[in-house]
Order: C-alpha cells, then sequence, then structure tokens
C-alpha cells in the first residue's frame, strides 16, 4: 500500500487552510498571527532599537535577532518552559532566513527584536513562525527586499506532500516521512532555509524543493493580500 | 575574525578558480582518522583534516526510554567548542555554535538509521541502553562539522558494548566483544560554503569566516545514495539552481569519503 490519500483529505500540493491576522500585540511596532489550520504561530517585532549591551552593536548596519518558543501546553506533551537546543536552533535558522531581506544600513548600532511563539502545534511550527515574523516585520515598517514565505514539504512514502501535519511526520509505513522545512523569497526564487530530517533519493529531494517554491509563492500571495487589507 | 582584505583576496582566487592552498573547490585536504584514542570509553576517534583536529568519544550507560519509543535506546550527541581549539571560543555554557554542531552530526547519524535502536532495549518501558556521543575539537582550522561527523560515525564503528549486571547496571571498565548494533547506512555529512559567487568544500579557517552561507547534507551509501540530513547555515540565500548542483556533488563527493573511512577505520567487532 503506497500513501495515497492525506488523513485530513487534503490534495498532495495543497496547505491547510490559512490564515492572517495583523496586529495581534499591540505593544510590539508590528505583530501577526499565522495558522496552517491548527498549527497556530504569533510573531512579534520590536524596533529598531538601539542594542544592549554595546559591545554587540554594529556601527554599519542594525542586526536582528530571532527567539522561537512553543508554550508548554501547544503540544500534546506538556513541553518544559524555556529554552532548549531545538529552539535554539530553530531560532537561529529563523534569524537567518529573515536577515537576508533585512536592511538595516540606516538604523545603525539598533536591533530588531523578533519573537515567536507557537500558541498551538500540529507539525510545521518553524515555517508557520517564519510566516507569521515576515508579516509583522513588514507590518512594523523594517525596510525588506521583500517577503520571507515558508512551508515545510514532506515526502511520505514516496509522495511529495506540501504543508505537513503530525499525523504525516509520524508516518512509518513504506518508505516513512522525511520532513523538508524551506524558506523562500518568492519574488528571486532563493532557498533562505532549508533543513531535511529522514530519507530521500536526490532526485525527490529536487521534486520537493519545485513543490516548496511552488506553495511558498502561493502563501506569499496570501501575505501580501492580508498586508494590503490591513492599510485598508 | 577574518579581515576584509583576506576575504576580497580568497574571492579574487576563486574567480581565477585558485585557492590559497592551490586545491580545487570540491578537495579535501589531508584525512586522517585514528580510532582507540581512549582506553576509557567504548568507542573514540581522532580525526585530522589538514590542521583542523577534532576528538569524538562515546560513552554508554543505561537510562529510561522516551515515553513515544518504550522500546528505542537513546542517542544524546554534545560538542563542546572549547577555547583551546581556536581564540573564537569562549568559556562558558553551550553557545549556538556547539548546539548546532551537536545537532547537526546528531541528524545525520540518527536519520540515517545507522545506529540499530530497537536492538539497544533492554526490557521495554523501563531501561535501554543510552549511547552518548561527544564531540571536542582540539584545533579548528576550519571544517568542524563534517570532521565531526566523521570522527563521530568512526568512533561509533569501532564502539565495544560494555558488560552489564544482572539488573542491567553497566560494569564501566568491562566490556563485551559485541559492537554497537548498526545497520549499512553509515551517513558521511558534507557542508557546502558559499563564499561570493562560489561553492566549495572543506574550507580552512579564513575561507570559512569569509563564506556568506553553507549547507550541510548527510548522505549513506549502502545501495543508492540517500539524503537523510539538511541543515542550511548563515545570512545569505542559495538559489535554486546553486541548490541542484550542490546534491549532485554531495552524492558523488560524499561516496569517496565514505570510502576513505571504509579503508582507514578497521572494525574488529563481532
Amino acid at each position: 500500500m503506497s500513501y495515497t490519500k492525506r488523513p485530513d483529505g487534503r490534495k498532495f500540493d495543497e496547505t491547510r487552510k490559512i490564515k492572517i491576522q495583523l496586529g495581534v500585540v499591540p505593544n510590539a511596532d508590528g505583530s501577526a498571527l499565522f495558522a496552517f489550520g491548527d498549527t497556530i504561530a504569533i510573531a512579534a517585532v520590536y524596533g529598531p532599537k538601539p542594542l544592549h549591551p554595546q559591545h554587540l552593536q554594529d556601527p554599519s548596519k542594525g542586526i536582528v535577532r530571532c527567539n522561537y518558543d512553543m508554550l508548554s501546553f501547544s503540544v500534546s506533551e506538556r513541553k518544559r518552559p524555556g529554552p532548549s537546543r531545538r529552539s535554539s536552533e530553530i531560532s537561529k535558522v529563523t534569524e537567518w532566513a529573515l536577515s537576508n531581506v533585512i536592511n538595516l544600513e540606516e538604523f545603525p548600532n539598533t536591533v530588531v527584536d523578533v519573537h515567536i511563539q507557537v500558541i498551538q502545534a500540529n507539525a510545521s511550527t518553524r515555517v508557520a513562525g517564519i510566516n507569521a515574523a515576515s508579516l509583522a516585520l513588514a507590518q512594523a515598517g523594517v525596510p525588506m527586499k521583500e517577503l520571507v514565505a515558508a512551508v515545510s514539504i514532506g515526502k511520505i512514502d514516496d509522495k511529495i506532500c506540501v504543508d505537513l501535519i503530525k499525523e504525516e511526520e509520524d508516518y512509518e509505513d513504506g518508505e516513512g516521512a522525511t520532513d523538508i522545512p524551506m524558506a523562500f523569497l518568492p519574488k528571486s526564487g532563493e532557498i533562505v532555509l532549508i533543513q531535511l530530517d529522514g530519507k530521500t533519493s536526490p532526485e525527490k529531494l529536487r521534486e520537493a524543493i519545485e513543490a516548496g517554491e511552488k506553495a511558498c509563492r502561493e502563501i506569499a500571495k496570501k501575505q501580501e493580500e492580508a498586508l494590503k487589507e490591513a492599510k485598508g | 575574525m577574518v579581515s576584509n582584505l583576506t576575504k576580497s583576496r580568497i574571492i579574487e582566487y576563486l574567480n581565477a578558480g585558485k585557492r590559497f592552498d592551490s586545491r580545487g573547490v570540491f578537495d579535501f585536504r589531508d584525512l586522517k582518522i585514528e580510532t582507540g584514542i581512549s582506553n576509557h570509553a567504548e568507542g573514540s576517534a581522532r580525526v585530522k583534516l589538514g590542521k583542523t583536529e577534532i576528538l569524538a568519544g562515546i560513552k554508554i550507560g543505561t537510562a529510561e526510554p522516551y515515553t513515544d519509543s518504550e522500546d528505542a535506546g537513546v542517542l544524546t550527541t554534545t560538542a563542546e567548542l572549547s577555547p583551546l581549539s581556536s581564540s573564537k571560543f569562549e568559556y562558558g555554557p553551550p553557545g549556538i555554535e556547539s548546539i548546532e554542531l551537536a545537532r547537526i552530526v546528531d541528524r545525520g547519524i540518527r536519520e540515517s538509521g545507522m545506529i540499530d535502536f530497537k536492538k539497544l532495549c533492554i526490557k521495554e518501558g523501563e531501561k535501554v541502553y543510552s549511547i552518548y556521543l561527544d564531540i571536542y575539537p582540539i584545533n579548528h582550522d576550519g571544517n568542524l562539522i563534517d570532521a565531526a561527523a566523521i570522527a563521530s560515525v568512526a568512533a561509533l564503528l569501532t564502539s565495544k558494548m560494555p558488560k552489564v549486571d544482572d539488573e542491567g547496571n553497566v560494569q564501566f571498565g568491562e566490556w563485551t566483544n559485541k559492537g554497537i548494533p548498526l545497520t549499512k547506512n553509515i551517513p558521511t555529512t558534507l557542508t557546502f560554503y558559499k563564499i561570493g559567487k562560489h561553492i566549495l568544500l572543506d574550507p580552512v579557517i579564513e575561507e570559512e569566516e569569509s563564506s556568506d552561507a553553507r549547507v550541510s547534507i548527510a548522505i549513506s551509501h549502502d545501495k543508492k545514495p540517500m539524503i537523510h540530513a539538511m541543515q542550511k547555515g548563515g545570512y545569505e540565500s542559495f538559489t535554486k539552481d546553486e541548490m541542484f548542483k550542490i546534491i549532485d556533488e554531495a552524492a558523488k563527493k560524499s561516496k569517496e569519503i565514505f570510502n576513505q573511512i571504509n579503508k582507514q577505520v578497521k572494525v574488529e567487532n563481532e
């Protein structure tokens, strides 16, 4: 039996229902909620603001700091509150992905803090977080080359699937599950994040990257629409 | 940190198709693997990649299994980037660099299925073997990730399981003649570095510090090349074409490194 049907009935190249809300944290300079179905992430942006401690300052430009975490009750087995090795790594890859589009040359010695919190998790949390952060940065008016869009592509058995849920991540039959989160710059088609866990041939990986680019272009469209709507 | 001058010189050289030490872009430095370098460890290895030197050691204990896999042993990987090995590193709790290094190596080993975790179960739901893989750079002259991955694989391949008593407690210092239960899916991790528009392997420290992005790929070669883990690092992006080229080169080159590991690491376990 190969993988012919997704547990939630979606097409293989279809994301879950995307929900976007802007300004969910009024205190922040920019904020957004981004949901892939029941995976919900919010992001809040503070800055550019003077960076402390001073020795971290860059006199040629402002810097970006990201912080990703999950609520303890966002997953079925309680997650210990506070940073973990996993969350430190995700924070860093998110920072690399977002910094690529942010231009802070006009803001030397400053920092833009991006805080991402996963409210509810059903896989694909880091990519939901990046999508939320990209929107929050845009809303805050931080100078950006373009938006960043992110999606998790999976190879479940031998099928390329867009936007994985937990049940798919845990799939064990056939070739099992390979999880490939990626982030693209939808206009230039550049890859700013890619990670992979699992087992795949080089050919299937190419296919997954193509599927990721296509899905990210669609996600970016939704992001743009939401930003336009919010501007009124 | 590398100076802008050095960086522009490195790029100038690369534009002319050259590197400071006259290697080709995908050539590795001399790789030397030595195993059994510690008599207290269950397995250990020293890898020298040019002037980069790294030690990896395995200790095995017992632990409670995780609740989501009660019949499987566990693997814990850490890396300590000691200031002994480079003026870049400072004392203190593990920073993101050492966390990321350990996680990239760990992911390659775990996802490849190299370790047969099910065979590391002592009593389901109660006691399993716990493998600790610890990585220590001795001299950092670039490409710690790949060197660490090679050292880790070499240490795992040559580890001996410790004796356990009737209650399942490890008898430290006493070994069986059995190795860790392994499969044929041995991962090789290669990290491609991007400097300007150029992509290269096995950078020396000046090249590594001049690079703007990297991507690590773990590949096994039992029958066909299989990719098990990937991670992009750094602030610069990769185009899709660059990524496709890297994937193809990784499939080829990792076979060559894997053959070197096979040649240099003698496995005497049952």
